[in-house]
């Protein structure tokens, strides 16, 4: 401690930590345990403490290259490497590189005579000469408790470990001390009075018959630290505290967008398709076709070259693949392509967590662009409401900071009280979102599909009729009946009745096309007639007209052959007196 | 077990009846007690049959934990019998004798009420 102490004195007083290296621990204590102090786990039977100490002890030697000591009062050394190997924590390896040490305490009230005073140097000796043996930075007591039951000087007892907490100060190891829990209070033997640094309450609890793990920082001296408390897991990899939310909204964004997998639902969006890295909701009422809506969106992913996990919460991956072929959403293929993963589970398999660890497990090794949850729904047979909710806060918010576009399904129950689910729930987290619902009419029910929301891009506000057809989803096209939107049969009637009606129009269209043609004939033969009887008259007038010229030329030339067989008399005006 | 040659041991003959080890921490009040104690009861009880070992953990901290030591003093008794562990500074010596297996017979001081250090 002395070590860090004039590091502190200067900059801002931060508070020294030994980063556990445990998902998440380190980020709900904001660093770690307190360098250099003991910190008590408290927790009943089951909850992993010394699991925690164990791993604590093995990160601290592989990751930050500080030896440990684990002294055991309850299980020996053997029965603790065996227990752990299971996590792939090898003990034996690390003590043989001196990074670790183990020292199993017996205690056997049966082989315990007091006979007079003592104290409790042995094991201060013992301690310390580990620590020493091997520099170590980290200790952990696995549940110190044992002593009560060996010594039954409490006395004693207490002003020892009292002792033994403020000699591990003054040594200066980070310390873990482990304690059962107590009726009433955080440890069976107030241990908490004595530990005052760092307190951390781990809980086992079965709600509905399914387990939870919780972890909960009592009280963390000298540091902010997370108070939730905090689901943890057990995993094949230690202990997974969860999660840890990123409290802050300021995740990168993506303009690009990805296609719904139905070409008639892109043309649906103004920029065809949802942004890549968003969150989708499709929630409907049971068999409307929510599914096929998902896996239609999975093979268009896996078709324009990413990956996608689908979780199935109802349907064995063989089941979605024989139903979905059946529409020709071939996903075999992908499979096979390995761009598809199909896991598949009972939602009550395991608690929210574990599925959510699950997830973030798939999504780390599978690195998928998107990931589809078919149906969220079911997931409240797991949890209440409240856990739902803030389990799929953390997995939309966790997909979306790794830019991972994600379509959740959801069924809802008409008007029922599930509503609210996705009322409340999810649809303010989410970024689009469908309803496909069933358009009962009569004597049929139809599926028609809506975009309720689309954020940061202009939606059709259509509800569209859809069918399921063998060659997947087709969207039909709207029609207008004199009530609204048509669907179905009466979609059906009303188009036949369109077309009767065109046809109609187009007879009469024809008829009248018709009594023009007519028309213009018979004007067109008067016209003649008219004309040909013109051409007669005009033939009549040209005749008299010719005649009377004649007849002037016949007059003229005769009157000049009297005119000149009677030469006129000199200056009278012969021709005019002969006329 | 490693003998410990320990100026402290009686030089007894091969193979003495009571083989005792005595863990101690220094020269603490409680340790300088139970060599007192000890001492005063093998002399006491078992003159000549027995053999004891005083160790101090200070000197070898390894023992501790190949020993299993936790509270300090602790008297091991290796033979007859039974191991046992007595820890404490021995002043309670009717348990001590007890666990010792020492029955105070009358041909010793007073079977009763021994006179334990305080």
């Amino acid at each position: 401690m002395s070590a860090h102490s004039p590091a502190a004195a200067h900059a801002l007083p931060q508070l020294p930590k030994a980063p556990t290296g445990i998902e998440g621990l380190d980020e709900i204590t904001e660093g770690g345990l307190p360098l250099g102090r003991p910190t008590l786990i408290c927790g009943s039977a089951g909850c992993g403490k010394t699991l925690m100490g164990i791993e604590f002890l093995v990160r601290g030697a592989l990751e930050f290259n500080e030896p440990g000591v684990l002294m055991a009062f309850e299980e020996t050394a053997p029965e603790l490497a065996a227990n752990v190997t299971s996590l792939g924590f090898d003990l034996t390896d690390l003590q043989e590189r001196k990074l670790l040490r183990l020292d199993h305490v017996h205690v056997d009230r049966s082989e315990i005579e007091e006979t007079g005073e003592y104290d409790l140097e042995g094991l201060f000796i013992r301690l310390g000469y580990a620590i020493d043996s091997i520099g170590a930075k980290r200790v952990v007591l696995d549940t110190i408790e044992a002593l009560f039951a060996g010594f039954p000087n409490q006395a004693v007892l207490r002003s020892e470990i009292r002792r033994l907490f403020h000699w591990l100060k003054e040594k200066g190891v980070t310390a873990i001390i482990t304690a059962e829990r107590g009726d009433g209070s955080l440890t069976r033997q107030g241990l908490e009075e004595y530990v005052s640094d760092c307190v951390i309450l781990l809980d086992n609890r079965v709600i509905d018959q399914i387990t939870t793990r919780r972890l909960r920082v009592v009280k963390y001296r000298g540091s902010t630290h997370g108070t939730n408390e905090y689901p943890y897991l057990i995993t094949a990899n230690g202990i997974s505290v969860l999660p840890v939310t990123s409290l802050r909204l300021d995740h990168a964004v993506s303009s690009r967008v990805v296609s719904t997998g139905i070409p008639a639902l892109d043309d649906m969006f103004g920029l065809r398709g949802y942004y890549e890295g968003s969150s989708v909701l499709v929630t409907g009422t049971a068999g409307t076709a929510k599914t096929t809506l998902a896996a239609s969106f999975a093979d268009q992913i896996c078709r324009d070259g990413g990956r996608c996990i689908f979780f199935a919460f109802e349907e064995s991956p063989a089941q979605l693949l024989r139903n979905m072929a059946s529409v020709s959403i071939n996903l075999q293929a992908h499979l096979d392509a390995g761009r598809l993963l199909i896991e598949a589970a009972r939602p009550t398999l395991n608690g929210l967590e574990q599925h959510l660890v699950t997830l973030h497990r798939l999504v780390k090794e599978f690195r998928p662009t998107a990931v589809v949850i078919d149906p969220i729904t079911n997931l409240i047979t797991v949890g209440n409401l409240n856990e739902v909710r803030s389990m799929l806060t953390r997995l939309i918010d966790f997909l979306k900071v790794n830019g991972i576009t994600a379509l959740f399904t959801a069924l809802v129950s008409g008007r029922g009280l599930q509503q609210e689910m996705t009322d409340e729930g999810v649809s303010s987290l989410v970024d689009t979102w469908i309803s496909v619902r069933d358009l009962e009419g009569v004597g049929e029910r139809n599926r028609g599909l809506s975009i309720l929301k689309s954020r940061g891009m202009a939606h059709s506000n259509q509800v569209r009729e859809f069918l399921v057809t063998s060659h997947g989803i087709e969207l039909l096209d709207v029609v207008l009946g004199p009530t609204g939107i048509v669907t179905g049969a009466s979609r059906l009637a009303q188009q036949m009745q369109e077309r009767a009606e065109t046809l109609a129009v187009q007879q009469e269209a024809e008829r009248r096309d018709r009594e023009v043609e007519r028309r213009r004939r018979v004007l067109e033969a008067n016209i003649a007639n008219l004309r040909t009887e013109f051409e007669s008259v005009e033939e009549e007038l040209r005749q008299i007209s010719a005649n009377e010229q004649s007849r002037r030329q016949a007059l003229l030339s005769g009157q000049q052959r009297i005119a000149a067989a009677n030469p006129p008399a000199p200056g009278a005006p012969t021709a005019e007196s002969g006329q | 077990m490693d003998p410990f040659t320990d100026p402290l041991a009686p030089p007894e003959p091969a193979s003495p009846e009571y083989v005792l080890h005595l863990f101690i921490t220094g020269a603490t009040p409680n340790s300088t007690r139970a060599v007192r104690n000890i001492k005063d009861i093998c002399e006491q009880y078992l003159k000549g049959r027995y053999e004891l070992l005083i160790v101090d953990i200070y000197q070898q901290p390894d023992l501790a934990q190949r020993e299993d030591l936790i509270g300090v003093p602790t008297l091991i008794k290796r033979s007859p019998g039974l191991v046992r562990r007595l820890v404490g500074d021995l002043s309670d010596w009717p348990r001590v004798l007890k666990a010792l297996g020492i029955t105070p017979s009358g041909d010793e001081a007073t079977p009763d009420e021994a006179t334990p250090y305080e």
